[in-house]
Order: structure tokens, then C-alpha cells, then sequence
């Protein structure tokens, strides 16, 4: 039995080995393969050939495709605005694939939409691929939004907007906020109030992770300048008041024009500059912000969304 | 070699055994007795629950013990895309059989076994014949000290079976142990000098062939003319026969002289006394039928 | 021992040889005869890609087939026929046996690629009427496939050593065309929570990873492999392909045959 006993042991220890060493460089190779696998993916960039190639599994073809984007945008990866140039014909095979992926023109309309650093900078090209999703999904009022959405925040092109959330609103099951918001926009178009309203229903028509980080970022952002435009209010009142700028915060609420000391949205107190401007302490820390930034302030590379989402 | 083994499907009791240096041991027993599983289990191809082996000396797990073992096993087969020399130069290597002897040895062995001629010739186009002798060669190439045959003769014509037999004479005369399992009596008690009867997956005996059946007592063969038997000849436990004006009686020897007196008071006319030389065959009817009935009574 | 093992292995090389398995380069040589003329005669510019395309994608996929036809029956074949007893019954261990196999069936795998490499560089200069440069990353595709090839016989012999032929098929062909998605398994995988997350994880990672060994598209449009790749991916197969040896060993060690 001896020999064999040590065969055994030899060739258990060697599997179990080999097993981790495989694992580890797996991972390894991941790392290093991430940008090619989608590159790889997308020589074939005509959506007719991609569906042609498909052999008829194209649902499961389409989810590859979609979790490919999804892990090449988000989580693990530094992005940088170069790689956004992949998204509009990544968005195209996918919705080719599979017209019925809702996710993915929720996608388009964050991303594809928004200009550089934030996202493709074609909002041109993200209308064109939520028409094609409504014309395939004519009952899904989320696409209605979609474009609604792209029109207002992007091309700020009020009218559309409101007429795509008209549209939108028909629709049986309609989120009932798109009505409103179509009879508002006439009033409201440029709103903050507005933005806010379409941020927070994009969060909570979306599952998505990328998509919920980045309407949070968006409705921090507004909170900061609603909060900025008030305190600098404040601090002109203060001004008429007493003929001096504040010096800090704390003056504001002795002159009983504050209860207490603001915070941002990420629990810091807001600071006073001595030309009486009102800005955020860490810049940085939330993102869209252009009010309450100091002056000539460059935003860094945009970070990690996915971690906002949850 | 001694050997405890039980497995789920309980193919083998416990069985000990021991086999001389330099004879011919017959390994006999009905088919599905359990022969050709204790052979596997010999080989290394099947593994025993418990127990151990050892053949020459060294453990049977003792991978040098192979270079020094031939076997071959029931009804083989062969690859049958490779050419009898092709296979039999491949089974050298293996066995360690190298560079400028391999040739040789695989021509004088093909001479050996009868196949002088066929040496470059596909084995698929082999006679089952051909095939167990083909079978034998690969066991003896190596010039393996013991060799284990499982029923060398199945598959052979009466000519063929001669020269198996006479070519296990030889491994003897070489000095090579010769074990082999067989259901064929006659074969195991022309050239055994000793043998192990196993039935039901149980050894129920060893030892050489004439004290085996020394045991069973002797019998004859009374021929005389008449047309009936007299009662107290039956009553001596006779097995007759009666043909025309001629009755064959067969008694126990012991009975013999009983017998006789009967016929002569009887007057009876005695054609012939033959003694019945006792076989295997009788020894494994008497012998296994009973324990069968023991085990049955016991089961 | 190595000459145990060259034995059987030649063995095994020769028996694939006489069961006319090379035969399917003739297969293989009209289809990219074939498809060159086609595409000479067609479009200009894209004829590379497609012969390039065609021709390693034959190459990957004639050889898997041939490993897993082959392999399935390396050693379930000689059970059932009981031509292992005469060589188990020689002093050749089991372990050296399944190793032997192995390497009997990767070199005819090799040599096939061989041949069919030299197949697609003819019809690449039939196209293209010379070589250029990039066409060496062709090479690295191929060695690749070759990778790619002893994974596969690995787990052929692997599935071989305790399965019926038709079982071992189904396994080994389901696990290629998992393997060609196991990165994105390795996503889902990623994205999914709780439970589901580590058993999927876990599968992901003991499944092989074919995606990171194909590099034809790539190669196709003239593009070059990294290095850090090929040495990853070399170190990839040598390991996986031990670990389902020795699975195949630490099986075949105990088995009765019964």
C-alpha cells in the first residue's frame, strides 16, 4: 500500500495546489483582460451582423453583452472619458440583441447623454436609442421618461421634455409624477425644484446600481446649491443688517438668522469666505457641484458611482 | 498468500492459500466460483477489503513483484489495430524488456506459442485460437518467474489444449510456477501437482490431486448376465443397468466380495469386474454437493 | 518510468493514427481551400480577417472534437475491452498510465494543429500574396489553441477515468462552451448576492477559462498579444490540465475493474 499511499498523497496535494494557483491567476488575468473583452466583443460593431452571428440565442447574447458593459463602466475599473466612446455601439449591439432590455436605455439616457467627464457626451445619439426602445416598448412609461429626461437635463430643450412626459403619461400605469411634470415644465423649466423632481424619480425607477449612485450624486449636488444660494442670501441680509460681512457660520446665528450650523450633504459644516461666498469644506467629496466650489475649481476624475446607489 | 476478503457483493470468504515454488498449481471451481476475482485481486486489479498477498517473497503491491509475474487473463483481447509483434514488443517495454533483446525475444516466443508466421499480421485478424496463444505469449515474454493463467484453455481446439498442457510442462521444467484456474477437470489432473477447489466463493479444499480424491471411496463395476437384479445386491447400494439379457451394476468396493457371493448363490454368470478409477469429477459431484446442501441449510 | 510512459503514449499516438483520426485534415484542408478561393474572389480588404478568422476558429474547434472523441474513450474503452489487465498487470503504475494517455493524446492534438497551421499560413499567403509582421501574432493564436487543447484532453481523461463514453461527452463539450464564457460567468457571478454569489463564484473559478485563451478576433484584425498574457496564460493551462490529471489519478488509483 505504500505506493500507492504516496501517489495519492502526492497527486491530492498537487491537485489542491494547482486548484489555488489556477484560481489566483484567474484573477489575475482578469485584471489584465478587462478592456480587451470588450474591445474583443465589439470588432463585430454592426448590430445587424452581431444579430445575424447570434444564431438566435440573442436574449443570452444581449445579457453578455450588458454585463460586459456593466462591469467595464462601473465598480471595479479607474474610468476615464475615453472609454465612454464604447458605450454608444456597446448600447446599440445590446439593444439590438434584445429591444426589450429597458436597463440598458435607462443606461444610455445617464451616461450616453451627459457631456464628458460624466458620461459619452452624444446626447443626439441617446435620444435616438431611447426612440428606438419606445418604439419597441411603446407601453413602458420609463422610456418616455428616458427621453423627457435628455431633453431637460441635457439638450435643455424644455419643450420636447414636456412633450415627451405627455406622451409618457398616457400610458396605462404611468408613474403619476409624469403628468405633473409635463403641466409643470412649462412653469418650472429650469428649476431646481424640476431637477430635483426628475433626479428622484430616476432613482426610483431604476435598479440599477451606476444609474441610482448617479441620480444621488445629482440630488446632493442640487441640495448644495439650493443650500449655497440660501446662506448667500442670508449673508446679504446679514450685510444689509449689520454693513459687514459675517465671519463665520456662528455669527449668522447669533444675528439669529440661522438656528444652527448648516452641513452639506456629506455632514460638513458649510464655510464662510471672507468675500462672504459660501462653499462646500472638501470639494472633492461631492460631485456635479459648481455653486458653492471655489472659484477656478477643476473637478477631479469622476469616481466610483456604484457605491452612492446603495 | 493469505487473503481475508469480503466485499458488498461478498465475491470471496476468507481464503488462505499457499503455492510452492516450481509447480503446477490448478486453481478449480465452477464458473462464477470466484477464480478469476481472486486472480484480479492477484494482479493488482481489484482491490481486496482486507488481507494480503505475497507472491516470491514480496508483497503484491511491490510494483518490482510485476516484472517478475506474466499473466493472462480470460478470454482476452487485444488492441486490435496493432500487428501481434507490434503488441508484443509493446507489452516488452513495459515489462522492461529493452533495446537489442526485445526483437528477439518477441521472435522466439511467437515461435514458441505456434505463431512463427503471423508476426506482422493485425490481431483483428486473429482466431479466438490465435488470440490465447497470442495471450500466453505476452505472459511469458518477460521470462516471469510465475506465470497466472485464468482457463488458458477456453476458446482452444483438443490440439490446442495439447499444446498448452505441453507448454506448461515446460514453464516447469524451466523452473517457472505455474497457476492457473480452470473448470475443465481432466486438464487439472493430467498436470497439477497440486490443486484448490473453491465453490461459492469459499476454498473448500487443497492439497495435491491424489489425496483429494483418495477420500472418495473406491468403486466397481460388476457386468452379469441375467434380466433382473437380485435385492440384496441393491440393498448393497448399486447403481444398475439393465440392457437386453446383460445387467451393469456399480458398487462401492467395499461391497465387492458381498456382491459376488450373491451372484454366485444366485448362480449368476459374471461377464466382467472392472474397479472405476475415481476422478476429480466424482470428487467435485460428491465433494461440493454436499457442501452446497450444508450451505443451503445454513443460508 | 519515462520510458513506461513514451511507451504508452506512442502508443496511444499510433493507435489515433490508425483509427484515421488524422483523416479529418482532409476536412479541414478543403474547408479553408474552399473558403479562400471564396474569399479571394469576393471583397477586397477583408480576406485576412476571414481566413484568419476561419482558419483558427477550424483549427480550435476540429481539435476540440477530435480531443474529446478520442479522450472520452482513452481509458472507459480499455476497460471495457479488458486490454488493461495485461498492462496493470505489468509493473506499470496506474498513475503512470493515465500520464501516458495524456500525453499520447496531446501530441496527436499537436501534430494535427501542426498540420493545420501550416494549412492556414498557405491559404493566408494564397490571400495576401505576402507576410506581414502582425501575421506572427497568428502564431500565438495558435499556441493558445494548443493551451486550450491540453485543458481539454486533461478533463476528457479526467471525465474518461470514471464515466460511461456518452456521459463524458455530454460533460466535457458542455464545460468547452461554459469555458468560452467563463468570464462573464465569473460577472454574473460577481453580481449576484449572498449564497448564490459564493456557490456561483465558486463554479466560475473551477470551470476552465477558455475566454482568455481565445484570441483569434484580435489576432485577426493584426492586433498583438500582451506578454504578461501569454505567460499567464501558459502558467493557466499547465495547472489546470495537472489538477484534472490528478483528479483522473486519484479516480483511476481506486477503481476496481472489475
Amino acid at each position: 500500500m505504500n505506493r500507492s499511499r504516496q501517489v495519492t498523497i502526492v497527486a491530492s496535494v498537487l491537485l489542491i495546489t494547482s486548484l489555488a494557483g489556477s484560481a489566483f491567476l484567474l484573477s489575475l488575468m482578469d485584471r489584465l483582460r478587462t478592456g480587451t473583452t470588450l474591445e474583443d466583443v465589439l470588432f463585430v460593431s454592426s448590430p445587424k451582423a452581431v444579430k445575424r452571428m447570434s444564431l438566435g440565442y440573442d436574449g443570452l447574447l444581449a445579457d453578455i453583452y450588458w454585463t460586459r458593459a456593466v462591469q467595464y463602466f462601473g465598480g471595479r475599473h479607474v474610468e476615464r472619458a475615453s472609454h465612454y466612446r464604447l458605450l454608444a455601439p456597446l448600447l446599440a449591439i445590446t439593444t439590438t440583441l434584445d429591444p426589450h432590455l429597458v436597463v440598458a436605455y435607462q443606461f444610455g439616457a445617464n451616461f450616453l447623454s451627459p457631456a464628458p467627464p460624466n458620461g459619452a457626451g452624444m446626447p443626439d445619439k441617446a435620444i435616438e436609442l431611447v426612440e428606438y426602445g419606445i418604439r419597441n416598448n411603446p407601453d413602458d412609461w420609463k422610456l418616455y421618461y428616458e427621453l423627457g429626461f435628455i431633453y431637460y437635463i441635457d439638450t435643455k430643450n424644455y419643450g420636447r421634455a414636456a412633450d415627451a412626459f405627455a406622451r409618457g403619461s398616457k400610458v396605462p400605469n404611468a408613474h403619476p409624477f409624469l403628468k405633473v411634470m409635463a403641466a409643470q415644465m412649462a412653469q418650472h423649466a429650469g428649476d431646481t425644484q424640476m431637477a430635483r423632481a426628475l433626479w428622484t424619480t430616476t432613482y426610483h425607477s431604476s435598479q440599477d446600481k451606476q444609474i441610482r449612485g448617479n441620480a444621488i450624486a445629482h440630488l446632493r449636488a442640487i441640495q448644495v446649491e439650493d443650500d449655497v444660494t440660501a446662506l448667500e442670501d442670508l449673508v446679504g441680509q446679514y450685510g444689509q443688517k449689520t454693513g459687514q460681512f459675517p465671519r463665520s457660520m456662528s455669527d449668522l446665528v447669533a444675528a439669529g438668522l440661522l438656528r444652527a450650523i448648516p452641513v452639506d450633504p456629506t455632514g460638513r459644516p458649510y464655510k464662510l469666505t471672507p468675500q462672504g461666498r459660501v462653499e462646500v469644506q472638501v470639494p472633492d467629496d461631492i460631485l456635479f457641484i459648481e455653486k458653492g466650489a471655489p472659484p477656478g475649481y477643476k473637478p477631479p476624475e469622476p469616481k466610483n458611482l456604484e457605491n452612492l446607489g446603495k | 498468500m493469505g487473503f481475508w476478503r469480503k466485499r458488498p457483493k461478498c465475491a470471496l470468504r476468507p481464503l488462505h492459500l499457499n503455492v510452492e515454488e516450481g509447480e503446477i498449481f490448478g486453481f478449480l471451481g465452477p464458473n462464477g466460483a470466484g477464480k478469476t476475482t481472486t486472480l484480479k485481486m492477484l494482479m493488482g486489479l481489484v482491490f481486496p477489503t482486507g488481507g494480503s498477498a505475497r507472491i516470491l517473497g514480496m508483497d503484491i503491491n511491490d510494483s518490482t513483484v510485476k516484472a517478475q509475474i506474466g499473466f493472462l487473463p480470460e478470454q482476452p483481447y487485444f488492441y486490435d489495430y496493432l500487428t501481434a509483434r507490434e503488441l508484443l514488443e509493446y507489452y516488452g517495454r513495459l515489462s522492461g524488456v529493452v533495446g537489442k533483446d526485445l526483437s528477439p525475444r518477441v521472435e522466439k516466443v511467437l515461435g514458441r506459442v505456434g505463431l512463427p508466421d503471423v508476426g506482422g499480421v493485425q490481431l483483428r485478424k486473429f482466431s479466438k485460437g490465435m488470440l490465447q496463444r497470442v495471450g500466453i505469449a505476452q505472459a511469458i515474454l518477460h521470462e516471469p518467474k510465475v506465470v497466472f493463467f485464468d482457463e488458458p484453455m477456453s476458446g482452444l481446439d483438443p490440439m490446442g489444449r495439447r499444446e498448452v498442457r505441453d507448454l506448461m510442462e515446460q514453464l516447469k521444467a524451466e523452473g517457472k510456477t505455474v497457476f492457473f484456474s480452470t473448470h475443465i477437470l481432466s486438464d487439472a489432473e493430467a498436470l497439477c501437482d497440486r490443486v484448490a477447489v473453491i465453490h461459492l466463493g469459499e476454498l473448500r479444499a487443497v492439497g495435491a490431486v491424489a489425496d483429494l480424491t483418495s477420500g472418495v471411496q473406491g468403486k466397481v463395476e460388476i457386468i452379469w448376465e441375467g434380466t433382473s437384479v437380485p435385492a440384496s445386491v441393491k440393498a448393497l447400494g448399486a447403481e444398475c443397468h439393465i440392457t437386453g439379457d446383460t445387467v451393469r451394476a456399480v458398487l462401492p468396493e467395499e461391497s465387492q466380495d458381498l456382491a459376488l457371493d450373491v451372484l454366485r448363490r444366485e448362480r449368476l454368470r459374471l461377464v466382467s469386474l472392472v474397479p472405476v478409477r475415481t476422478t476429480l469429477e466424482q470428487y467435485f459431484v460428491e465433494k461440493l454437493k454436499r457442501s452446497e446442501k450444508t450451505a443451503g441449510s445454513l443460508a | 518510468m519515462n520510458s513506461r510512459i513514451a511507451t504508452i503514449a506512442s502508443n496511444t499516438f499510433r493507435e489515433a493514427v490508425r483509427d484515421r483520426v488524422l483523416y479529418n485534415l482532409i476536412a479541414f484542408a478543403v474547408l479553408l481551400s474552399g473558403a479562400a478561393i471564396l474569399v479571394g474572389q469576393i471583397s477586397i480588404d477583408i480576406e485576412k480577417l476571414v481566413v484568419i478568422n476561419l482558419g483558427l476558429t477550424a483549427v480550435s474547434l476540429f481539435g476540440v472534437v477530435i480531443a474529446i472523441f478520442v479522450g472520452i474513450g482513452l481509458v472507459s474503452k480499455e476497460i471495457e475491452k479488458r486490454t488493461l489487465y495485461t498492462v496493470l498487470s505489468r509493473p506499470v503504475r496506474r498513475w503512470e498510465f493515465i500520464v501516458g494517455k495524456f500525453f499520447g493524446l496531446a501530441g496527436t492534438l499537436v501534430v494535427n494543429a501542426f498540420f493545420m497551421a501550416i494549412g492556414v499560413f498557405a491559404a493566408l499567403l494564397y490571400v495576401a500574396h505576402k507576410f506581414q509582421k502582425p501575421d506572427g501574432w497568428v502564431l500565438v493564436a495558435l499556441y493558445f489553441i494548443i493551451l486550450q487543447f491540453l485543458i481539454i484532453c486533461s478533463l476528457a481523461l479526467l471525465f474518461s477515468s470514471f464515466s460511461s463514453p456518452l456521459l463524458s461527452a455530454v460533460f466535457a463539450f458542455s464545460l468547452f462552451v461554459i469555458g468560452t464564457f467563463s468570464e462573464d460567468l465569473r460577472n454574473f457571478a460577481g453580481m449576484a448576492t449572498g449564497l448564490t454569489k459564493w456557490l456561483a463564484t465558486a463554479v466560475a473559478y473551477l470551470i476552465p477559462n477558455f475566454s482568455a485563451l481565445n484570441v483569434i478576433s484580435s489576432v485577426a484584425h493584426g492586433q498583438p498579444v500582451s506578454g504578461q498574457l501569454i505567460v499567464y496564460n501558459t502558467l493557466y493551462a499547465l495547472l489546470y490540465a495537472t489538477m484534472a490529471l490528478c483528479g483522473a489519478i486519484l479516480i483511476f488509483q481506486r477503481r476496481n475493474l472489475k
